[in-house]
């Protein structure tokens, strides 16, 4: 009885690891395989009795360079990159202030108007892109990356406003309000005193947003067709498969350059996330 | 010349349904210090947000230095306002917290660095000035937020609650240096708490709230020894005044004007009391009886100084008896003071 | 000093909330309207000039049998997904929530399906799932559950129409469980410490708080997960495109994917339209559910 709350029970904290390593191995096993692919010279490669778990010849980095060298990933990863970029840019410039309307001003219609405006990220891709391409065709965007920056915000900017939601009744009303007695205008309280308060939970909104750009699939297929406009979901599977000929050493190396990254990012700001997640529900 | 004036100020709530303040008529007068003292909930801390602009009247004016300011924001009233919570900013430095409001006021940055270092001269926080709030204690963070209060040469201060937050031992030493403070700077203060020894202690005026309204606005001594009603009598006082039911009024003393008679001389009241418990409180007894003779039998509680050495057992009856000017009395129905 | 418009709440309140309500009617109301209307006309990709053609383009959909198995797969997808999605985000979270060593390389591992660009993952499994080369059948034969070489030494995961649809699925789980792993991680934190501690002072057992104190106290955000789960399964195609492309023979076809082949490779877009928009009613009844589970949220 006396060692009851210093000598923890042995049996659940091994249920536990094993639960944990389970888990994380069946989330990561793919991209397991992913990686000793990357690094296999074809003829170990494509060689069914071979064992496919272990290098029967040389690892090499030729797919990888190849990668790089002859195909367009680079500017399917810049293009990724600034339309992230410049998404998040307006997700922000726009979401933010509206997130602190609906959060701080008081408006009696602020709780149903977060609502609908949470509804408008339920609205699919899948039933806007058709109406959309022409949308796109009238600005003159069609199979340009830019078509994507005007667009990838609609799905950004309404969950972005839900979480900051949240983010933002996490401050202290005293401080922007001392910060209006200290002799600013509401504007200029929350510009001086509420957003640099909020900053990691920006931050973490800027994460999730970049995210949903990289993943976002159905608009890039339909508005950007030539291969140096695409964005990296679009651009890595239609340009390193000629017909049926994958080249699967470098579509693997591709897979884990862009996925290890945004893991780890997104991993720093989870915490924050859940943050914002729960105050945009729950503190109504 | 009023520097804060409010005139027939009302403010609702849940359009309507919550009357927070009631038709309040309130003027402090040039440096002074003025509590506004209730119970929570009572509208205090709301009129002093309205004073500051932080909330909007439904009806009435808010006048400051005699100029109606009742529509202005919060940044044209020439006010300070120091928070519960002290609401310091807790990504800027010290420095950075007191200068907040002088780039505000776009003043200068040598004449910012010059102001900020006089403000933290006068509370004696120079020392502090390059940390984060976080590492300050909470007596520390109450002299960071007078400070940056006070480079705004406010015509006021509006003070809520700022004692609240502190642990009670911290609490007298910060009402202390408060007081100084205020009486270094001579600056007109309008002070909020439900704390009555901090009213009782800091107020050159103290106006009673309850339920939205001014019960009663006066020095300290005015409002515990003359009540204008039972609300006050029984809110201010500790332990309250007794209240003896007899007939359409009610007959008020204080628990230590109720002592042995044969320490009273001069025209007393008599009343029995029949003690049946009794503590000892820093060195007074607190007797708590049934009084007798001087209406219906009434729970009361007399307290003793440490002069008085008559003994007192529980489970006796004494004579005692109050002094006639110290019995004061009330309208039974309306709870107002009425003359004998 | 007077009041100018940054120091007005209400004035404020509208000025912040226009841009994004303007941008947010141009480029999701208007194109919503603009798909009802294509739905009912006769627009191709050849023949860009509007004729209403009233529900022909409904009528044509559904004698086309292909429309009506993507709808069914859709639901099969749907169902069968958000209930893993739920069950598999619930334990994950659970695990995650829990303190023990290198848990955030754990966690690292378990968001790397979510973070990862949809089609970067599937293309992962398109060759975990190789016809040839799959690492799995490769496991099987050295079992021995597959013949050592040649005809039938392979399962064909993504050939079979039965097995497409089961890898289909499994990727979709995949990919969505950290998602809901993460809401409900959000709704567990919310939960007051003392009322665990109350209920293991009570003597309650660790099954009797899982299932009377913490899914009861995160039910809503568990629905709140399942229906993203669902809508996200709904209205994804990106893996279907890129593992079956709604094969073998449409065995693996889903409204989107076919509305995507329909009206952009297919050209007919008034048709693809329609397809499209049959997704709305369905939608809106989920969106329907998420309110109510937001509102059951709030009341909290």
């Amino acid at each position: 009885m006396a060692a009851k709350g210093s000598a923890r029970p042995v049996m659940p904290r091994v249920a536990l690891y094993l639960a944990a390593i389970t888990v994380a191995f069946c989330s990561a096993a793919p991209f397991l395989w992913s990686v000793i692919t990357a690094f296999k010279q074809n003829r170990d490669l494509y060689n069914p009795d071979n064992n496919p778990f272990l290098f029967n010849r040389p690892p090499t980095p030729d797919h990888i360079a190849y990668l790089f060298e002859k195909t367009a990933f680079g500017t399917y990863l810049w293009n990724t990159l600034w339309v992230g970029v410049l998404v998040v840019l307006i997700t922000l410039v726009l979401g933010l202030p509206a997130a602190y309307a609906l959060a701080r001003l008081d408006r009696p219609w602020a709780g149903w108007f977060g609502i609908v405006i949470f509804l408008v990220y339920l609205v699919p891709p899948s039933l806007l892109f058709l109406s959309l391409s022409r949308i796109v065709v009238a600005l003159g965007l069609q199979d340009s990356t830019w078509s994507l920056v005007v667009i990838y915000p609609t799905i950004t900017i309404p969950v972005s406003i839900w979480l900051l939601i949240g983010f933002l009744k996490a401050v202290p009303r005293d401080i922007e309000e001392q910060a209006m007695v200290d002799g600013y205008s509401r504007l200029g309280a929350f510009w001086r005193a509420v957003v640099p308060l909020t900053f990691p939970g920006i931050v973490a909104v800027v994460v999730f947003a970049f995210t949903l750009t990289a993943s976002e699939f159905i608009y890039a297929l339909a508005f950007v067709s030539p291969s140096s406009e695409k964005v990296l979901s679009t651009g890595v599977p239609t340009e390193l498969v000629r017909g049926d000929v994958f080249f699967w050493q470098s579509l693997q190396a591709a897979t884990i350059i862009v996925a290890l990254p945004l893991a780890f990012v997104f991993n720093l700001f989870l915490d924050r996330f859940i943050a914002g997640f729960t105050q945009g529900a729950v503190k109504g | 010349m009023a520097i804060v004036e409010v005139a027939g100020l009302v403010k609702e709530f849940d359009s309507g349904k919550v009357r927070a303040i009631d038709s309040v008529d309130l003027a402090t007068k040039e440096g002074e210090y003025l509590v506004l003292l209730g119970p929570s909930g009572c509208g205090k801390t709301t009129l002093l947000r309205t004073i500051a602009g932080l909330e909007q009247p439904t009806s009435g004016q808010v006048l400051i230095n005699d100029t109606v300011v009742t529509h202005l924001p919060p940044r044209a009233r020439q006010i300070a306002m120091v928070f519960q919570s002290y609401a310091l900013y807790p990504h800027k430095t010290v420095l950075g917290n007191i200068v907040f409001p002088l780039r505000a006021a776009r003043v200068n940055p040598q004449e910012r660095q010059r102001k900020a270092e006089w403000a933290a001269g006068l509370l004696g926080i120079e020392h502090l000035l390059a940390r984060k709030p976080r590492q300050l204690s909470g007596g520390e963070r109450q002299r960071v937020a007078l400070a940056r209060a006070l480079v705004r040469d406010p015509q006021v201060f509006l003070l809520d609650e700022p004692l609240s937050n502190l642990d009670a031992k911290l609490r007298a030493s910060a009402r202390d240096e408060l007081k100084r403070f205020q009486q270094e700077v001579g600056t007109t203060t309008i002070y909020v708490t439900h704390d009555q020894v901090e009213a009782m202690g800091l107020g050159d005026r103290i106006a009673v709230f309850s339920q939205g309204k001014v019960r009663q606005i006066g020095p300290p001594t005015e409002v515990y020894d003359d009540p204008a009603d039972t609300f006050v009598a029984t809110f201010i006082g500790s332990p309250p005044m007794n209240l003896v039911p007899d007939g359409e009024k009610l007959v008020g003393f204080r628990p230590e004007h109720l002592l042995p008679a044969t320490v009273l001389n001069g025209d007393a009241m008599r009343i029995e009391l029949a003690v049946q418990r009794l503590e000892y409180l820093s060195g007074d007894r607190h007797l708590y009886g049934t009084a007798t003779g001087i209406g219906e039998p009434t729970r009361v509680i007399s307290r003793l100084p440490a002069t008085v050495t008559e003994p007192v057992e529980p489970g006796q009856t004494y004579d005692f008896a109050v002094n006639r000017d110290k019995v004061r009395y009330f309208d039974a129905a309306s709870g107002l003071r009425t003359t004998s | 000093m007077k009041a100018k418009i940054a120091d007005r709440d209400g004035a404020l309140a509208w000025i912040f909330l226009m841009p994004s309500v303007v941008y947010i009617l141009a480029l999701v109301a208007v194109p919503f309207i603009l798909a009802v209307g294509l739905a009912v006309s006769d627009v191709t990709a050849g023949d860009p000039s509007f004729n209403f053609v009233g529900g022909k383009n409904f009528e044509a959909a559904f004698s086309d049998p292909v429309f009506w198995r993507s709808l069914g797969n859709t639901f099969l997808f749907t169902s069968v997904s958000m209930v893993l999605i739920v069950i598999l985000g619930k334990v994950v979270a659970n695990i995650l929530i829990a303190d023990f060593k290198g848990k955030w390389f754990v966690r690292f591992l378990v968001l790397l399906p979510w973070t990862t660009p949809v089609t970067l993952g599937a293309i992962s499994w398109l060759w975990l799932l190789d016809s040839i080369y799959s690492p799995i059948d490769w496991v099987l034969r050295q079992l021995g559950f597959l013949a050592p070489q040649g005809n039938g030494s392979n399962m064909y995961w993504l050939g079979e129409p039965g097995l497409a649809m089961l890898s289909v699925i499994a990727v979709h789980v995949w990919r969505l469980t950290p998602l809901a792993a993460v809401i409900m991680m959000a709704g567990l934190v919310a939960i007051p410490k003392d009322m665990d501690e109350a209920a293991r002072i009570d003597g309650a057992g660790w099954w009797r708080r899982m299932f009377e104190v913490t899914i009861p106290m995160t039910l809503p955000v568990i629905a709140v997960a399942a229906l993203f789960g669902a809508i996200f399964t709904f209205t994804d195609m990106a893996v279907v495109d890129v593992l079956t492309n709604g094969g073998p023979n449409n065995a693996t076809q889903v409204l989107t994917s076919w509305a995507f082949f329909r009206g952009i490779d297919g050209g007919d877009i008034g048709q693809g339209a329609a397809v499209a928009l049959f997704l709305f009613p369905l939608l809106m009844a989920a969106a329907i559910a998420i309110l109510r589970a937001v509102r059951k949220l709030e009341v909290h």
